[in-house]
């Protein structure tokens, strides 16, 4: 078992201090796979490209899920892509992080009340970290969603939550 | 400390010695990471996790099929043109500089391969379906004098 995967009863200035270290590393390397579905997948390449540069924040696509930190779920989820995407996210390893993009991803968008085939919300298969809303998001939304999951890796902690 | 160590680096140590400790340091500093890493990364296999990946589709079949072949001779005559086309570039925008002597340098380049392109082509490899196998064989006419000679002088 790894020394990041124990919990600890009280944080000492070790753990608290390797907690930083951890966090800052993870998130200022997320690492993604490299995947997109609908219209927001192209978004999500411009936000990629050089006028917006993702790479800033250490986000680059990886062709494996085997070396990817987080999935951005870009667009429409059908139902025959739910099941690929779960084995995806369960493919890559710990820790993981899911950025929701668009409205489709969030809760089936358009295809709320008539769209037999599509999935109403990825949330219903994989745990979401967080939703960026737009259909579809500009990429400002997304490196706005990207600087919000950041936040989150900041604040994680490795001591046990007390009740 | 220093000056122990400048001499013993001066009077102990050749300098293939200097570059053993150094390739000795690189060596330990791999497998040092390696075993670091393994006590602190968060490790969770799971049934799934370990299936192939397949862009998400249920792996199907083995991944040790048998491969023709012929794909690897197809790709080596490739290799050949390939780097052909590599060198034979900057010959074509520069041979003017160098006169006769760099003209002839690129034709002998040029007949060094011509002649290996005749080469397979003979042997049939630019064929897919080779038309016959050519064993090297011995004429027996020109054997036989020979033969019969030799057996009349014994």
């Amino acid at each position: 078992m790894g020394f990041l995967d124990k919990e600890f009863n009280d944080g000492n200035i070790v753990i608290t201090t390797a907690e930083d270290i951890m966090n800052w590393a993870r998130l200022s390397s997320l690492w993604q796979v490299s995947f997109g579905l609908a219209c927001c997948a192209i978004e999500m390449m411009a936000t990629s490209a050089s006028h917006y540069d993702f790479d800033r924040f250490g986000v680059i696509p990886r062709p494996s899920p085997r070396q990817a930190d987080i999935i951005i779920i870009s667009g429409t989820v059908t139902l025959k892509m739910a099941t690929r995407i779960k084995r995806l996210y369960e493919q890559m390893p710990e820790p993981k992080y899911i950025i929701s993009m668009g409205s489709c991803a969030n809760c089936g968008g358009p295809y709320w009340e008539h769209g037999y085939h599509v999935l109403k919300g990825i949330d219903r298969v994989i745990p979401v970290d967080v939703y960026v809303p737009g259909c579809p998001p500009r990429p400002e939304a997304l490196l706005e969603g990207l600087l919000k999951l950041q936040e989150k890796i900041r604040n994680e902690s490795m001591i046990k939550k007390s009740a | 400390m220093v000056i122990l160590v400048q001499n013993f680096l001066k009077v102990m140590l050749t300098e293939f010695g200097k570059a053993f400790i150094f390739i000795l340091l690189g060596a330990i500093f791999v497998v040092a990471i390696v075993y670091v890493s393994k006590l602190i990364r968060p490790a969770r296999p799971t049934k799934e996790k370990l299936t192939t990946y397949e862009c998400g589709e249920n792996p199907e079949g083995s991944p040790w099929i048998k491969f023709n072949i012929r794909f690897y001779v197809v790709a080596l005559i490739f290799l050949i043109f390939d780097v052909e086309v590599v060198l034979l570039i900057p010959w074509a925008l520069g041979y003017k500089a160098f006169g006769m002597t760099g003209f002839l340098v690129g034709l002998i380049f040029l007949v060094l391969l011509g002649l290996g392109m005749a080469y397979e082509w003979r042997k049939g490899d630019l064929e897919w379906e080779k038309p016959k196998v050519l064993p090297p064989s011995i004429k027996k006419n020109n054997l036989k004098p020979e033969t019969e000679k030799e057996l009349v002088e014994v």
